[in-house]
C-alpha cells in the first residue's frame, strides 16, 4: 500500500475513535436536561463520563494534527474554509470542558444550573456541526485551481449539511443513551435504555437516509459494504436494547458509529475534498500529502505509539468499568 | 478583501490567544511537578499534613489545568484556520511535531489526569501516584514538540525548498527535534515553568500562614492552638519546598537563557540588536542597558543607565567581543533577501527583554522575602506581606508572558526565519468579518472565563486545605470492598 493510503487510512481511524468515543460523551452531556431527575441524578450522568470525557476529545486532537502532517493542504483548506462552524465548535467545547471542571466546585444552585446549560449547549453544538461539515466534505465544496474554499458559511447550511448534521446529533444521542444504560443502575438506567429506543428509530431513519445519498452521490462497492454493516449494527443494537441486553445494545451503536465513519471515507478516497467549481481542484490524497519522507518518520512513530495509547486508554474504562448509582454520588447540601 | 488587514487581525489573534493559554502552561508543567513531588513524600514520610498539601495545591492545579486544555484546542486548529498560506508552506516539517505531540503526550496528559482524578479509591496508592508523575511526563513532551516546532520556525534545518511546490519540505526529521535553538529553549521555558510555579506555591502558602498566624494571636482553647499549630506547620513545609524550587528553577532559567542569548546571536543576530536597540555596530565591549528613555519612535536614545561590556558578554561570551547593530545588519540582509524592512519593532523588542528579566526576578525574589519572612514559625507583620503574597506568582506569570512576546516579536518580519515573512502568511480566502467574529468572540470568552478562575482560585485559596483528608487504600482488596461506598471524588 502507498504511505498516502496508509495514512489516509489512519486519519480515518481517528476520526473514527473520535466518533464512537466522544459520541457517546457528547449524547450524554445532551441528555443531561431531559434523563436526569433532579441533582442527584445530574451528577450521577456527569460521573459516568467524567474520567473519559478529556481522554477521548483528544483524539480529534490528533486527528487534527495529523492530518496537518500527511495532508497539510486538507488542513489548510478545510480549517481555512469552514471557518464559522469550526469556530463555533472550539467555543462549545471551551465551554463545555471548563464546565465538567467548574461545575461541582461551588455548591450554589445558579452556578450549578448555568454550568449544566454549558454541558448541554457545548455537547448540542459540536455534534450537530462536525455531521454539516463531514456531510460537505463528502458532497463537495468550492474549491479554486489554489486549493482555496471560495464559498461562505451559507454554502454549508445546505439540506445535504444539515441533513448529516442530524444524523451525527442523533446517533450521538442514542449513543449516549445506551451508555447510560449500561453504566449506571437504578431507575435512570431503565429510562435511558427506553429512552435510546426511541432516539435510535430516529437516528435509523435519517441516517439510512443520509448514507443512502452518500452511496449514490460518491459510493461504490466497498462504500456501500460499510453503510449496510452500519444499518445492520443499528437495528442489531436496537434490538438488544429491546430485549435488554445493554452491552450489546451499546456495542451496536458503536460499530454503526465506526462503520459509517469508515464508509464515507472509503466513499470518497482518493479525494479528500471534492471540489464543485468549474475549473476548480478537488484536494486528493496525492495532491494534498506531505512528502514521503515525512510520512515515513510519522509511520514509525504512529506504529509504535498508537497501540500503547489504545491499551492504556483501554485500561482506564477498565478501572472504571463499574455501573455507578445514586449512592455512590456523595451528597451535597446545595445553597440558593 | 485587503490581505493586509487579515494579517494584522490574525496576529493579533495570535498573540492573545496564545499568551492566554501561556498563562496556565507553566502553572501545569510546575503544579504537575509539585503535586507528584508532594504526593512522592506522603508516600516516604507518612506524615497526612503532605497528603493534606497534595490534594489542596492539586485542587488549584485542576482548576489551572482545565483552562490550560480547553485553550490549547484553539491552537491546535489556529494555524489552519488563519494561517492556511503559512501550513501548506511548512506542513510537511511542522505538522509532524504537533500531529506526535497529540500523540504522545495529550493522550498521555488527558487520560491519566483522568485516572488521578477520579483513581484515588479506583486503584492502590503505589499506583496512583505514578498517574501524577506521568501526567508531568505528558507535560514535558508537550513541551518537548511544541517547542521544536516553534524553534524551527526561529532557525529552519533539516529541510529543502521544493520550487515546484513552492513550499519547504523535510529532510530530516532529527534535526528539527534536536534544533540547537530547542536545545536552549527547552530547558529555559521549563526551568520557568518549574520557577513560576514554585513562586505560586510559596505564595499560597505563605498567605496561608501568615492568616493562621493572625488567627492563633486571638486562640485560647487547647485543642483549637493544636489545629492552628499544625497548620501552620504544613505551610511552613509548603513554604519551604516552594523556596528551594523557585531558587534552583531561576538558576536554571538564567543560565540557559545565558545560553540561548548566545544562539541567537549566532542564529537571528538581528532579534540580539533588537534586544538592545543597539543601532550602530559596536566594535568592543558593548554595554548592557538597564533602563532607557529613547525617542518616542525608539529610533534613538536620549539617556541610558548602561553597565558596559554586559551585552558583549551576553552575546556572545567574550566582554571584549563585537556586537552588530540594527543597521548594519539591514544593509546585509537587503542584500540578501532584497528590498524590504527587516527590523522588529525595537521599543517592544527592547522593553519586552527587560521586562522578561525583570518581573521573573522579582517574583523570585519575592517567593524568597516570604519564605524569609516567616521563617522559624515567625508572624509575618510587615505592611507589604499581602502584596508580596498577590504580586510575585503575577510577576513571574507575566515574566513568562513578554518573553515570548520578545521572541515572537523579535523574528518580525519573518514567520519563518529567512524563508516566510508573516505579511505572506495568512489564510488568502478568510475575510475580515470571520477573523473579527473570531478574534472578538475568542477574546470576550477568555475575559468570561479569566474572571470565574480567579474567583475559584482565590476562594479556594481563602479557604486553605481541608482539615482531614482520607488516607487512600492500600491493596486491591481495600478497594473491592468499597465499591459501594460514595466515590471519594465526584464532579
Ligand atoms: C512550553 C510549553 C507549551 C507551549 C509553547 C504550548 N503549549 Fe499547549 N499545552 C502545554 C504546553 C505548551 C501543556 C503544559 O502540555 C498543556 C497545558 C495544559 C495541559 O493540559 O497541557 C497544553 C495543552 C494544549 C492542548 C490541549 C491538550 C489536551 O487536551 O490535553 C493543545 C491542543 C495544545 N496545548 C496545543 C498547543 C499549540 C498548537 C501551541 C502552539 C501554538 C501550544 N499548545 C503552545
Ligand atoms: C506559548 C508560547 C507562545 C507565545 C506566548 C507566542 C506569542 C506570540 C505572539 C505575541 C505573537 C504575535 C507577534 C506579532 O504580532 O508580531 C506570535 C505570533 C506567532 N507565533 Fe507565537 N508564541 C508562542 C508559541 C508559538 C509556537 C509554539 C508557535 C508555533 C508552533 C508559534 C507560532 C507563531 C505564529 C505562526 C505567529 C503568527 C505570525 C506572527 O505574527 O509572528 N508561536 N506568537
Ligand atoms: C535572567 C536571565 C534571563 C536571560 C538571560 C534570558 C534570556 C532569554 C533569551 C535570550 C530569550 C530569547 C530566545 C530566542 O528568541 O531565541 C528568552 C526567551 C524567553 N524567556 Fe528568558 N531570560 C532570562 C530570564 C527569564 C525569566 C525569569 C523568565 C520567566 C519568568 C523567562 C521566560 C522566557 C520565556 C517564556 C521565553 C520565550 C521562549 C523562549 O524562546 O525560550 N526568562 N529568554
Amino acid at each position: 500500500m502507498e504511505l498516502t493510503t496508509v495514512w489516509f487510512c489512519l486519519i480515518m481511524v481517528l476520526w473514527t475513535g473520535y466518533f464512537v468515543l466522544e459520541g457517546f460523551d457528547f449524547g450524554v452531556g445532551m441528555l443531561l436536561p431531559f434523563l436526569a431527575r433532579g441533582d442527584r441524578e445530574r451528577r450521577l450522568m456527569i460521573n459516568t463520563i467524567g474520567p473519559l470525557w478529556d481522554g477521548n476529545e483528544v483524539w480529534v486532537l490528533t486527528a487534527g494534527g495529523a492530518t496537518f502532517a500527511a495532508f497539510p493542504e486538507w488542513y489548510a483548506t478545510l480549517f481555512s474554509g469552514f471557518y464559522l462552524p469550526l469556530l463555533l465548535i472550539l467555543l462549545a467545547l471551551i465551554v463545555r470542558g471548563v464546565a465538567f471542571e467548574f461545575r461541582h466546585q461551588r455548591s450554589d444552585v445558579t452556578w450549578q444550573r448555568r454550568w449544566d446549560m454549558a454541558i448541554v449547549v457545548g455537547s448540542f453544538v459540536p455534534a450537530f456541526l462536525w455531521g454539516v461539515a463531514f456531510a460537505n466534505i463528502a458532497r463537495g465544496v468550492p474549491i479554486d485551481a489554489d486549493k482555496n474554499f471560495q464559498g461562505t458559511v451559507f454554502t454549508l447550511l445546505n439540506p445535504v449539511g444539515i441533513l448529516g448534521g442530524l444524523v451525527t446529533l442523533t446517533l450521538f444521542l442514542t449513543h449516549g443513551a445506551m451508555f447510560i444504560a449500561l453504566k449506571t443502575d437504578g431507575e435512570i438506567r431503565h429510562r435511558a435504555r427506553a429512552l435510546s429506543l426511541r432516539l435510535g428509530t430516529v437516528a435509523a431513519v435519517v441516517a439510512v437516509v443520509f448514507m443512502l445519498w452518500a452511496e449514490i452521490h460518491t459510493g461504490d462497492v466497498t462504500s456501500a459494504l460499510f453503510f449496510i454493516a452500519a444499518a445492520a449494527c443499528l437495528l442489531g443494537g436496537l434490538a438488544a436494547a429491546a430485549s435488554g441486553r445493554e452491552g450489546w445494545a451499546f456495542a451496536g451503536t458503536f460499530l454503526t458509529l465506526a462503520f459509517a465513519v469508515v464508509g464515507l471515507f472509503a466513499a470518497l478516497f482518493p479525494e479528500v475534498m471534492p471540489t464543485t467549481l468549474e475549473g476548480g481542484v478537488s484536494l486528493t490524497v496525492h495532491n494534498a500529502s506531505a512528502t514521503h519522507y515525512t510520512l515515513q518518520v510519522m509511520t514509525v512513530i504512529a506504529a509504535i505509539f498508537t497501540p500503547i495509547v489504545v491499551l492504556y486508554q483501554g485500561w482506564t474504562y477498565w478501572i472504571f468499568r463499574r455501573r455507578l448509582t445514586i449512592q455512590h454520588i456523595p451528597a451535597e447540601e446545595l445553597a440558593h | 478583501m485587503n490581505a493586509l488587514e487579515i494579517t494584522d487581525i490574525a496576529r493579533w489573534q495570535f498573540g492573545i490567544i496564545t499568551v492566554y493559554h501561556f498563562l496556565f502552561v507553566p502553572l501545569t508543567i510546575g503544579l504537575s511537578a509539585i503535586v507528584a513531588l508532594m504526593q512522592t513524600i506522603w508516600l516516604k514520610t507518612k506524615n497526612d499534613d503532605w497528603l493534606r498539601l497534595t490534594k489542596f495545591i492539586g485542587k488549584l492545579f485542576l482548576i489551572n489545568i482545565a483552562m490550560g486544555v480547553v485553550t490549547g484546542i484553539v491552537q491546535e486548529f489556529q494555524f489552519g484556520m488563519n494561517w492556511s498560506t503559512y501550513s501548506r508552506f511548512v506542513g510537511d516539517i511542522f505538522g509532524a511535531p504537533l500531529a506526535v505531540e497529540a500523540l504522545l503526550a495529550f493522550f498521555l496528559e488527558s487520560t491519566f489526569i483522568g485516572l488521578w482524578i477520579f483513581g484515588w479509591d479506583r486503584v492502590p496508592r503505589k499506583i496512583h501516584v505514578t498517574f501524577i508523575w506521568l501526567v508531568h511526563i505528558g507535560t514535558l513532551a508537550s513541551s518537548w514538540f511544541i517547542l521544536a516546532a516553534n524553534s524551527w520556525m526561529q532557525h529552519p534545518v533539516g529541510y529543502r525548498f521544493n520550487e515546484e511546490r513552492g513550499r519547504a519540505e523535510l529532510t530530516d526529521f532529527w534535526a528539527v527535534m534536536f534544533n540547537k535553538v530547542q536545545l536552549g529553549t527547552f530547558p529555559h521555558v521549563i526551568a520557568a515553568s518549574y520557577m513560576t510555579a514554585a513562586v505560586f506555591l510559596v505564595a499560597v502558602c505563605g498567605f496561608l500562614y501568615g492568616k493562621r498566624a493572625t488567627e492563633a494571636a486571638s486562640l485560647r482553647e487547647a485543642e483549637s492552638v493544636t489545629v492552628n499549630g499544625r497548620d501552620r506547620d504544613m505551610y511552613a513545609r509548603g513554604i519551604r519546598l516552594g523556596a528551594v524550587i523557585a531558587v534552583v528553577g531561576f538558576l536554571g532559567v538564567a543560565i540557559s537563557g545565558d545560553v540561548q542569548g548566545k544562539i541567537m546571536t549566532d542564529v537571528q543576530p538581528m532579534k540580539m540588536a533588537a534586544a538592545e536597540a543597539l543601532w550602530d555596530t559596536s566594535d568592543s565591549c558593548a554595554p548592557f542597558s538597564i533602563f532607557t528613555i529613547g525617542t518616542p519612535d525608539g529610533s534613538a536614545k536620549r539617556w541610558s543607565l548602561e553597565v558596559p561590556c554586559v551585552l558583549s558578554f551576553l552575546a556572545t561570551g567574550d566582554p571584549q567581543a563585537k556586537v552588530q547593530g540594527i543597521n548594519d545588519l539591514q544593509a546585509q540582509y537587503e542584500q540578501q533577501f532584497g528590498p524590504g524592512n527587516y527590523k522588529p519593532i525595537i521599543p517592544v523588542t527592547y522593553w519586552s527583554f527587560r521586562w522578561m528579566m525583570g518581573l521573573g526576578v522579582a517574583g523570585v525574589a519575592g517567593a524568597v522575602l516570604l519564605a524569609w519572612m516567616t521563617r522559624k514559625r515567625r508572624t509575618p507583620t510587615w505592611p507589604w506581606y499581602n502584596w508580596i503574597v498577590v504580586l510575585a506568582p503575577l510577576w513571574a506569570l507575566l515574566g513568562n508572558g513578554v518573553g515570548w512576546v520578545f521572541t515572537e516579536m523579535g523574528r518580525q518580519p519573518w514567520v519563518v526565519f529567512g524563508l516566510m515573512q508573516t505579511a505572506d502568511a495568512a489564510s488568502p480566502n478568510v475575510s475580515t468579518t470571520e477573523a473579527w467574529i473570531s478574534i472578538t468572540a475568542l477574546a470576550l470568552l477568555y475575559a468570561v472565563l479569566a474572571v470565574i478562575e480567579v474567583g475559584l482560585l482565590l476562594r479556594f485559596i481563602r479557604k486553605g486545605a481541608d482539615a482531614y483528608v482520607e488516607p487512600p487504600d492500600l491493596t486491591w482488596k481495600d478497594i473491592k470492598s468499597d465499591d459501594d461506598q460514595p466515590l471519594t471524588f465526584a464532579y
